[in-house]
């Protein structure tokens, strides 16, 4: 293999999820190149946690992660659109119950 | 030790001498990883490097910080970074290696932290407050070092061909050059004597623990010579490192006393 042939050689994706210091969820911070979860984990503590982010670091290999297609943004998204009555917004709210 | 213009007194390296060896290892293998920046073969290999460059600048200051304080003379930790010439660092020759190809850099890590973290383990329990309490802050930062390195070694090691035979090659130039760090016979007696730094035995043990479990682990051959290239650590240094502090020290040389 050429030079040019290993750069073009490359590792599979990974998507990365940091948790940050105050316990809130896991949150997509983006993705990065590894062969394996160790080697993902790794990378992903150098290149996102670098500034004292997270304490908690979660891998996923990107072709792992089912997608919707947007081709059927339409039909999965638009019907929940015209259907105000699933909001919770047409009961009176008992005065004890203080704000919501 | 009967000359008289050795650069080091008879009884051995100093305190003072000491601390420089622990400060100028950070400083000139993080000056070796920053020529990285940029140019690393993948992103992410290129901000690891980069942090580690990083890590080890803040080492320094700390070291050579306190290296000044115990001279005495008034002189910084940026003071003794840029403003000293060759033949007064104290670094290891295996750190001013040129960086070579990716593999040769990071085989020239993997040695240096598989000595690295032993010896911040055992400077830990340094009698001088001072040592101990760097150590502290520097253990962790460098047991990261050595897992990625460890790492590393192994995924290449054990790769394809190419990277196996680079990884050989690299071994086999870089190891002459690691029987430096394991011997303290440099030292002044007292600064083991006294507990200032721990006994040599003990690191060099753990060192040819984890690089032969690791080379192993790597499909890897210990190269078998114990020929060992000395001179680093009393200021005897291969023409590499005129370059280094040429590339380093401009700045401060050409502009004294400039700042940001």
């Amino acid at each position: 293999m050429s030079e040019s042939d290993l750069s073009k050689a490359e590792l599979p994706l990974w998507e990365i999820f940091v948790r940050g210091q105050h316990g809130l969820n896991h949150r997509h911070v983006g993705s990065l190149h590894a062969a394996d979860a160790e080697m993902a984990i790794n990378n992903a503590r150098d290149v996102y946690t670098r500034r004292n982010e997270g304490v908690s670091i979660w891998a996923v290999e990107s072709s792992r992660i089912a997608a919707s297609s947007p081709s059927d943004k339409e039909p999965l998204f638009d019907p929940a659109n015209s259907k105000v009555y699933r909001h919770p917004s047409f009961f009176d709210i008992p005065d004890e119950a203080g704000s919501m | 030790m009967s000359s008289s213009n050795q650069t080091h007194s008879e009884s051995g390296a100093s305190p003072f001498e000491f601390l420089l060896q622990m400060g100028d290892n950070c400083l000139i293998l993080a000056h070796r990883n920053s020529q990285w920046c940029g140019h690393g073969p993948a992103l992410e290999e290129d901000i690891a490097i980069a942090n580690i460059s990083l890590d080890l600048i803040g080492q320094t200051q700390l070291w050579l910080g306190l290296a000044g304080e115990v001279e005495g003379a008034g002189r910084s930790a940026d003071d003794l970074a840029y403003l000293r010439d060759a033949f007064d660092f104290r670094n290891l020759l295996l750190v001013e290696r040129p960086n070579g190809d990716f593999g040769l850099t990071l085989m020239r890590q993997f040695l240096f932290d598989a000595w690295h973290l032993p010896m911040l383990k055992g400077l830990q329990q340094s009698t001088d407050q001072r040592v101990a309490e760097i150590a502290e802050k520097s253990v962790r930062e460098v047991a990261y070092h050595l897992e990625r390195s460890s790492d590393l070694i192994v995924r290449l090691g054990d790769g394809s061909e190419q990277s196996h035979q680079r990884m050989q090659s690299a071994l086999d130039e870089l190891w002459s050059y690691t029987g430096e760090m394991l011997d303290f016979d440099d030292l002044s007696p007292t600064l083991v004597s006294q507990g200032m730094v721990p006994q040599a035995q003990g690191i060099a043990e753990a060192f040819n623990q984890h690089v032969s479990e690791t080379l192993q682990q790597a499909t890897l051959t210990q190269p078998a010579s114990e020929f060992v290239r000395r001179g680093g650590k009393t200021g005897i240094h291969s023409e590499h490192l005129g370059y280094v502090l040429a590339e380093m020290q401009f700045l401060q040389r050409a502009y004294p006393g400039a700042t940001w």
